[in-house]
């Protein structure tokens, strides 16, 4: 029987970090710890000894993690960023779910295995999640500068609000544009002829 | 139109990546570059490896670190071009400023020995020193400028600090001083945590600060899009070269969408007149930061050597080994084959002895005549990648 693995998380946002630890729970019985405070991150994680560390592989954080991986004295364990040789298709669906992977020499890739795909599946949510979030955003931006717009236009033309979007909806069909970017170089016109 | 996928970390050196997508150097060549803004060096070498980024700003020793194996095992990675000399500053602490005041010290930031021996009169037990990555331009600047002032190896420690953080790690006492590229040195003066010492020139007048890597197979596969890239990106380091430019350059670095920072943070380093202190002084340091002035954006096999036989002194691994595998990633070939058209003025040999000009100096080009910018060191050092490995 292979023994507990320690598994350490570096993760600021708690929102974050809990779905990833109880999805690496499930994956296996292993001992998870979470690290949130960034500062003396090196040291921390030197004094825990961890089998795997797990990061976001947007982190800032990470290039302190990388001085770890020479680590070369007798007492030091070796971290290095998980690449596998024989399963590119696994290091490169962490990398694309933003997920950076650090375990020590001689952990054998089948132990990796589970652990990494939980910790993807959990990366692709949050992915998704963000996408979702940005995408309502723009979406938000744009209806305000398509409002600013026919305001321009409705001030500019005399013309009510419904023959304004009318007007910018005919304009950006005619142009093969998109409406919100008619919209936006229309308000950026206005603002430089100063009205 | 071409799309090629482009990493940056937010620094004012990723200026020529900027510059050749907002400025259409990029589109004159037939392509649309897609901006990722990258929060981790180490992030920007996973990706490339991973071929989830095309070409990448990156840390001139990273790719020399790849070539020596102390990085992952990612396809074999090469500097095309250098993006950028100098743009780096040191710093230090409120503490250090005041000690080095009271000692009688000029922060004339322009004398790296001056200053290097006031740090070494003013600071006992070891010296802490936040550097952005391990693998750095800046953590060999430190290196070699303390040990000429005086500094054991055993009383300097190098501390990795994501160049963001920096200004947090002085407030929390972390690190005693830094060095980082800008406009990170000018945020923590801005906050009134540090006093900026010196600009990275002072040390080295050329330090090579930031590189344009690419997969090899990438260059191999696609010699068409690479030369696009480079010649565009040439362009920028060109137009940007202008002193005219660079308040303009501030401007659109600042972007929410870029560094997203006030522009006026930004503009320090670029026009090189920088406030030091939290009291207000001024400083101006010509030449701050470069790209493609005096042959600056030429990838010299002699810099690989330099910062290979540096890292292999320090890892244990054989010196002239170490040269010559990193210089191979240095690609000079590249360089004269894809800017040659564009009209790039081309050194006649690809290596030469670093250090070696105290002043800018006019030499033989493949055409005619170019200028080399000065590239001297403030001791005098000068390195001969012919020569036989000796620590330094």
């Amino acid at each position: 029987m292979s023994k507990r693995l320690l598994i350490v998380v570096v993760e600021p946002d708690p929102d974050r970090a809990q779905p990833i630890a109880d999805g690496l729970r499930e994956a296996g019985d292993h001992d998870i710890r979470i690290i949130a405070e960034q500062s003396g991150l090196a040291r921390q994680v030197a004094e825990l000894r961890p089998d795997v560390v797990l990061i976001d592989i947007a982190n800032p954080s990470r290039d302190i993690l990388e001085e770890l991986a020479l680590a070369s004295g007798p007492a030091e364990r070796p971290v290095a960023m998980f690449v596998d040789r024989s399963d590119e298709g696994m290091t490169r669906a962490a990398i694309e779910s933003g997920i950076s992977a650090y375990v020590v020499d001689g952990l054998r890739p089948e132990r990796i295995k589970p652990i990494l795909d939980a910790a993807i599946a959990r990366f692709h949510m949050f992915q998704q999640m963000r996408a979702e979030l940005a995408a309502t955003r723009a979406a938000l931006e744009e209806r305000k500068i398509i409002d600013r717009a026919k305001a321009v236009l409705m001030k500019a033309r005399g013309i009510d609000e419904e023959a304004a979007y009318a007007l910018l909806r005919k304009t950006a069909m005619d142009g093969g544009k998109r409406v919100a970017d008619i919209a936006q170089q229309l308000v950026m016109a206005a603002g430089l002829l100063g009205r | 139109m071409i799309t090629l996928r482009l990493g940056y970390v937010p620094l004012i050196d990723a200026a020529p990546l900027i510059v050749a997508h907002e400025l259409g150097f990029a589109a004159e060549e037939g392509l649309a570059l897609d901006l990722i803004r990258l929060g981790a060096w180490a992030q920007a070498r996973d990706m490339l490896g991973a071929g989830l980024l095309d070409a990448a700003h990156m840390l001139v020793p990273m790719p020399v670190g790849q070539a020596l194996g102390l990085g992952p095992a990612l396809p074999a990675m090469d500097l095309v071009m250098i993006l950028s000399q100098g743009g780096q500053a040191v710093a230090v602490n409120r503490d250090l400023e005041g000690r080095l005041r009271d000692a009688g010290h000029d922060f004339a930031f322009d004398d790296a020995r001056a200053a290097g021996l006031a740090l070494r009169g003013v600071v006992t037990g070891p010296l802490r020193v936040g550097v952005p990555f391990h693998l750095s331009t800046q953590s060999e600047l430190v290196r070699h400028w303390l040990a000429a002032c005086g500094f054991a190896p055993t009383e300097l420690d190098l501390i990795t600090v994501p160049p963001p953080m920096m200004t947090d790690a002085v407030a929390r006492g972390e690190v005693d001083a830094f060095c980082v590229g800008e406009p990170w040195a000018s945020f923590a003066v801005e906050r009134g945590l540090a006093a900026l010492l010196l600009p990275g020139t002072a040390i080295w007048a050329a330090a090579p600060e930031k590189g344009l890597v690419l997969l090899r197979g990438f260059t191999d596969a696609r010699p068409t899009e690479t030369g696009a890239l480079m010649r565009a990106v040439w362009r920028a380091g060109r137009w940007l070269d202008d002193p005219d430019h660079r308040g303009t350059a501030a401007e659109i670095l600042s972007r929410p969408a870029y560094l997203n920072l006030p522009p006026e943070l930004a503009e320090r380093g670029l026009t090189g007149r920088l406030t030091i202190s939290a009291g207000g002084d001024i400083r101006h340091a010509p030449g701050f930061i470069a790209f493609n002035a005096g042959a600056a954006s030429f990838p010299w096999k002699s810099l690989a050597a330099l910062f290979a036989q540096r890292l292999a002194l320090r890892h244990g691994l054989d010196p002239q080994d170490a040269m010559a595998r990193a210089m191979a990633h240095f690609r000079t070939d590249l360089y004269r084959r894809h800017l040659r058209p564009a009209g790039a003025p081309l050194p006649g040999a690809s290596q030469r002895v670093e250090g070696a000009l105290a002043e800018d100096r006019s030499v033989a080009a493949e055409r005619g005549g170019m200028i080399l910018r000065a590239d001297g060191f403030f001791d005098g050092f000068t390195f001969d990648p012919a020569a036989p490995a000796s620590a330094n």
